[in-house]
């Protein structure tokens, strides 16, 4: 009880040191960078009324991220679509695996802003675009770990499976998924984190409705405040999503 | 005659000769035990008896078919229970009862795990998971799991090593009921580090010498009477006297193929 308050009272204490330099920079080096007050102030009305809409890109924060945060559910919830059964693949077939891991370790440190203008080539529309990029780029992490996890199951549940005969689609529910599970959430809470990083990328070049999309608007209306509001926004809403994806791990885990 | 049989089997893992030279032959409805020292290559050589694993050369046939893969209508009681975690005692037994069964109905299942759990004293217990459950009462989990199925060769792997002794006497006993209350021949083959466990169960008792490249020793035959308890081996001449033979056999080190002769 006593520790976490003492932790609370230092990371407030971490942010107030962080707003502090902030407020010195703005007033002595960058000139162009808004303090933490002028950020407020020209924000308020966003932050205040988060769900109202006045036009196409000026919206409330609470609706440009909720726009941001459907179209991550959407890339996100294709990447774990395609990832998973491609990571069981790979963890179970040493034949497979020697066929694709060169692939895919070509394919998976290339950038969002790569994969981007390929996918509008592709779909000719920014929203697919977005997805395509988004699964893209944040499915490998959970391709990975669902393939450590399928070849870290012990041969004795290997063993198991051949003596109580079980079938093949037996053997999979009842002993390659729940031994696979915790492993497979580890790479969702990573596959989540990049789908986020992802989706600001993919907003600023097809210009579509969302933080990302109103961040590189505002930059180029030169609101820098509101480049602050967005930044913040995504950090803050990025935090959430991996407590409750490490949230859900741990329930897991504890199973 | 022989239900089971291996003949002229060895096995190395790269350059270790674990096995050499095994033959053993199990006719129906015996119980045979291995005793051996740790690490001296039985959970290998049950693998190997029961399909788990294939020998580097000789065969193993049941009923004078050789085997691939895992023997039919057996069932394996492994070292370490190997129960599913995920699954509570009821779900660990029913998965081995369904393909046992097929053609039953979910409720008949369901009542054959209930019946063998109950058996084994766990009736109270069948929705715990394996973390909830001690040592012991997993141990019955896992017998439970093997008997279920109504095998006609049972393999068992150490079955009581993990256990304290006083767990570990009850559950000899109940396996012994369980063995004598199937109405049909079991064959069972069973691992052991114990020599009174092995003369308490067994009809013939094999000594397992130390690897590398362990051989078997000729068959002891236990002419006891059943049931046996624990308290009249200790006093038994036939018992006291074939605990000392076996002993002596398990302590000489290796099994000189000298000294196999001799005590053969
Ligand atoms: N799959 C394997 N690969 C390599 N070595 C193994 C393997 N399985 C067992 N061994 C080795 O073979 C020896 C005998 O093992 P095991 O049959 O488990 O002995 P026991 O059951 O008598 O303790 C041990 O030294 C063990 O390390
Ligand atoms: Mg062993």
């Amino acid at each position: 009880m006593k520790k976490t308050l003492v932790s609370i009272l230092l990371s407030l204490v971490g942010i107030v040191l962080v707003l502090g330099l902030w407020s010195a920079i703005s007033a002595k080096i960058a000139p162009d960078l808004p303090s933490p007050s002028k950020t407020w102030e020209d924000s308020a009305l966003y932050v205040t009324k988060p769900w109202e809409k006045r036009g196409e890109m000026d919206q409330g924060i609470g609706l440009m991220t909720a726009y941001s945060l459907l179209r991550v559910a959407k890339g996100f919830a294709l990447a774990l679509l395609i990832g998973t059964p491609l990571g069981f693949l790979l963890g179970s077939s040493p034949l497979f695996f020697r066929m694709f891991d060169p692939t895919i370790q070509i394919l998976r440190p290339i950038s969002p802003l790569a994969w981007l203008p390929l996918g509008l080539i592709l779909f000719r529309q920014s929203e697919p675009a977005a997805l395509f990029t988004i699964a893209l780029c944040s499915m490998w992490p959970t391709v990975v770990n669902t393939m450590q996890g399928v070849r870290a199951i012990p041969q004795d549940y290997h063993n198991v499976a051949k003596v109580l005969r079980l079938s093949p689609w037996r053997k999979f529910t009842k002993i390659m998924l729940p031994a696979t599970l915790p492993f497979m959430f580890s790479g969702y809470r990573l596959s989540l984190g990049i789908a986020w990083l992802v989706i600001v990328a993919a907003e600023m070049l097809t210009g579509t409705p969302g933080v990302g999309g109103f961040l590189w608007q505002e930059y180029n209306s030169l609101i820098y405040s509101h480049i602050l509001l967005c930044i913040l926004t995504i950090g803050i809403v990025g935090f959430f999503l991996d407590r409750l994806m490490g949230f859900a791990e741990a329930r897991l885990r504890a199973v | 005659m022989s239900f089971l049989s291996l003949t002229n089997i060895a096995k190395s893992f790269g350059p270790r000769s674990i096995l050499h030279n095994i033959n053993l032959s199990l006719a129906e409805g015996e119980f045979v035990s291995i005793v051996g020292a740790s690490a001296s290559g039985k959970t290998t050589l049950v693998k190997i008896a029961s399909g788990l694993i294939q020998p580097d050369s000789g065969t193993v046939t049941v009923g004078g078919q050789s085997v691939a893969g895992f023997v039919a209508e057996a069932g394996m009681v492994f070292q370490n229970y190997s129960l599913l975690p995920w699954l509570s005692a009821l779900e660990n037994v029913r998965l081995a009862v369904e393909p046992a069964f097929p053609q039953w109905t979910k409720a008949q299942h369901t009542a054959q795990a209930i019946k063998y759990l109950e058996m084994v004293g766990l009736g109270k217990a069948v929705r715990k998971t394996p973390a909830q459950l001690s040592g012991g009462m997993r141990q019955r989990v896992a017998i439970a799991r093997a008997f279920a199925a109504e095998p006609r060769i049972l393999f068992l792997d150490e079955p009581f090593g993990a256990l304290d002794a006083l767990t570990r006497a009850t559950l000899q006993q109940e396996l012994a009921t369980l063995c004598g209350a199937a109405g049909r021949p079991v064959t069972t083959l069973m691992i052991t580090n114990s020599v009174e466990e092995a003369i308490l169960l067994s009809d013939r008792i094999h000594a397992l010498g130390r690897g590398p490249g362990a051989t078997l020793s000729p068959g002891f035959t236990v002419e006891l009477s059943r049931p046996r308890s624990a308290g009249l081996l200790m006093h038994d001449t036939e018992a006291v006297s074939l605990r000392h033979r076996l002993a002596e056999f398990l302590t000489s080190g290796a099994i000189a193929p000298a000294l196999v002769k001799e005590v053969a």
